[in-house]
C-alpha cells in the first residue's frame, strides 16, 4: 500500500505506470478445441477465457425468438482466482456481470439470420487482479469473431478509474483498494471501434467533467486494446492455413 | 445432454472392432495414454494450481486453504474438501447450473483417491486440537473435454497439492496474511494415481476419448499409490466377468506405473 498524503501533482501508480498506460496484454486467440470460437485474455496479472457454442437450438423452447437469434453470455471467476476462495457456481455478482457482458457485446452481432437459436458465450476468470469484466469481454469479442458470427465490429473493453483526483486507465486491485484522498472510482466501459459506447458502470464519486474525460481517455486505451485483439484473430487465421 | 452429439453406433461397432485387432482410431495401444502436459502455477492467487492436457482434454486444477474449525470426530485432523465442476465451455453437452451427477461422480471419486492413499498428512495440517485446523480445497475444472476428465483430474490434483504453499495465517489477528510468502509445503507422500480402465466388448483400455468413453459398456476406476490400491469406483451397468476383473487390475496396476513415471518431474 502507498502511504502519505498524495496531492495529484505528486501521484504515481504502485507499479510506476503512467495515466494512461494499460498492463502489459496478452491476446490469444482458439484456445479450447471444442468451442466453436475461443479466446484468452490477459492484462497484467488478470486472465480470462471465453467460449462460444452456437447458434443453436434455443432451449427451453419458452425463450426462443422468432424473428432473430439471442446472444446469452455468463461470467464465473474460478474458486482459486482470488485471494479467499469463491464458492463454485454463480452467485449474484457473477449474474449481473453475465448480463452486463451480453449488453456490451450484442449491438455488434447480427443474428437476425438465426431465429429461434442461441448463441452462447461463457467466460471464465482464471487469475484476478481487478478490471475482470473488461478482460472477459474482450476475449468474448474475440471468441464471437472467430465463431465466424456477423459481426459489425468487435467491443473492446477498458476499465477506467480515478484515484483520489488523477484519471488513470486499467486499474489493478491494489489501486481498486486504493484509499488515500477522494479515494478510488471505478468506471469499467466497453465500446465500438468507432467510439459507439455499449457498456458503462461507475462505483465511487466523481463529477460529470471529470467523468467526460475518463471517456475520452478510455478512447485511446480501447484502440490500443483493439489492435491487440485484431492482431490475435489474424494469427488464429494464419495458423489455421 | 443432446442427443445429436451422441457418438453413433456405427462408430462404437468400429471402435469395438479395431479393438478386436488391439487397435484405436487414434494409433494407440490400448494400454496407452495420451501425451501428458503439465503447466503449472497458472493463477497467482492459488496456493497451487495447475492446467493438465491429456491429449485433447484440458483440466485446471486449483488448491486454496482456510483455517476453520475441525469436526467433532476428529479434532486433531485437518479438513479437505474436492469439487469438480464440468463447465459448458469445455463441452456443448455440458449445461449451466447446478452440478449434475457426472460433476458430482468426479469430485468424490477424487476425493476418496486422495484421502484414502493417505497421501496427505492430515494430523500435521492442525494448527490448535479442537478449534483451528487447515482446510484444503482442490477445485477441479474442466477446460475442454475429450475423455478421462477423471484421470486427469487426478492428476491435477495432486500436482496442484505438491505445488502448493501454505499461506501465512496469523493465529492472533485469526487471519490469513497473503501478504507475507507463503514457504512451507502441505506434508504430502506418496501420491496416488488414478487410472480407469474400460471396457468395450470383450477387451480393455484406458485413457478413452470422447468417443471411446461414449461407446464404453462399464468403466472401473483405480486409486493406486505405489504398489497399494486404495480407491475404486466401478461405474456403467455393464458387468465384468471375475476372471475379466483380475485382468483389470493387472492393466491399472501396470499403466499406473507408466504414469506415474511420466509426471515424476512435475512432483518436486
Amino acid at each position: 500500500m502507498v502511504q502519505g498524503e498524495k496531492k495529484m501533482s505528486e501521484f504515481k501508480r504502485p507499479d510506476g505506470r503512467k495515466n494512461d498506460e494499460l498492463r502489459p496484454i496478452e491476446a490469444k486467440v482458439g484456445i479450447i478445441p471444442n468451442a466453436d470460437g475461443s479466446a484468452m485474455y490477459r492484462s497484467g496479472d488478470t486472465v480470462a477465457i471465453a467460449a462460444v457454442y452456437g447458434p443453436k437450438k434455443m432451449h427451453p423452447q419458452h425463450q426462443q425468438d422468432p424473428s432473430k437469434g439471442k446472444l446469452r453470455c455468463t461470467y464465473n471467476m474460478l474458486s482459486f482466482s482470488v485471494s479467499d476462495r469463491i464458492r463454485p457456481g454463480l452467485n449474484r455478482r457473477s449474474t449481473e456481470i453475465g448480463k452486463i457482458t451480453e449488453w456490451a457485446l450484442d449491438p455488434v452481432l447480427d443474428l437476425s439470420k438465426f431465429p429461434n437459436m442461441v448463441v452462447d458465450v461463457h467466460i471464465h476468470i482464471t487469475q484476478a487482479d481487478a478490471g475482470t469484466r473488461c478482460a472477459g469481454i474482450n476475449a468474448a469479442s474475440m471468441a464471437l469473431a472467430q465463431a465466424g458470427l456477423p459481426m459489425k465490429d468487435l467491443v473492446t473493453s477498458v476499465a477506467m478509474g480515478k484515484l483520489d483526483r488523477t484519471i488513470v486507465v486499467d486499474l489493478t486491485k491494489e489501486e481498486e483498494d486504493w484509499e488515500e484522498g477522494e479515494g478510488p472510482t471505478d468506471i469499467p466501459l466497453s465500446m465500438t471501434k468507432d467510439g459507439k459506447i455499449t457498456h458503462l458502470q461507475l462505483d465511487g464519486k466523481i463529477s460529470p467533467s471529470q467523468l467526460k474525460e475518463a471517456i475520452d481517455l478510455s478512447r485511446k486505451a480501447c484502440a490500443e486494446v483493439y489492435e491487440i485483439q485484431k492482431k490475435a484473430l489474424k494469427e488464429a487465421i494464419e495458423k489455421n492455413e | 445432454m443432446n442427443e445429436e452429439n451422441f457418438t453413433p453406433k456405427i462408430t462404437g461397432d468400429r471402435i469395438k472392432a479395431y479393438l478386436e485387432e488391439g487397435k484405436r482410431f487414434d494409433g494407440r495401444t490400448p494400454d496407452q495414454f495420451r501425451e501428458i502436459k503439465i503447466e503449472k502455477d497458472i493463477s497467482k492467487k492459488a496456493e497451487g494450481s495447475v492446467r493438465v492436457k491429456l491429449g485433447k482434454s484440458e483440466v485446471l486444477v486449483g488448491v486454496k486453504m482456510k483455517v476453520v474449525e475441525p469436526y467433532a470426530d476428529s479434532p486433531d485432523e485437518g479438513v479437505l474438501m474436492t469439487t469438480a465442476d464440468l463447465l459448458p465451455i469445455s463441452s456443448e453437452r455440458f449445461e449451466s447450473g447446478p452440478p449434475k451427477f457426472p460433476a458430482i461422480e468426479l469430485g468424490r471419486v477424487i476425493d476418496r483417491g486422495l484421502r484414502e492413499s493417505g497421501f496427505i498428512d492430515f494430523k500435521k495440517l492442525c494448527i490448535k486440537e479442537g478449534e483451528k485446523v487447515w482446510n484444503i480445497f482442490v477445485d477441479i475444472y474442466s477446460l475442454n473435454e475429450d475423455g478421462n476428465l477423471l484421470d486427469a483430474g487426478m492428476l491435477g490434483a495432486i500436482i496442484a497439492l505438491k505445488s502448493a504453499r501454505i499461506p501465512h495465517y496469523d493465529i492472533e489477528e485469526d487471519k490469513i496474511d497473503y501478504e507475507k510468502e507463503a514457504t512451507e509445503k502441505i506434508p504430502l507422500s506418496e501420491p496416488p494415481i488414478s487410472i480407469t480402465v474400460h471396457k468395450l466388448g470383450d477387451n480393455f483400455l484406458v485413457d478413452p476419448t470422447r468417443e471411446e468413453e461414449d461407446v464404453s459398456d462399464a468403466r472401473i476406476t483405480f486409486g493406486i499409490s505405489g504398489e497399494i490400491i486404495s480407491s475404486v469406483q466401478k461405474g456403467e451397468s455393464g458387468s465384468i466377468d471375475l476372471e475379466k476383473m483380475k485382468e483389470a487390475i493387472d492393466l491399472a496396476e501396470k499403466v499406473s506405473k507408466n504414469v506415474r513415471k511420466e509426471i515424476e518431474k512435475y512432483l518436486d
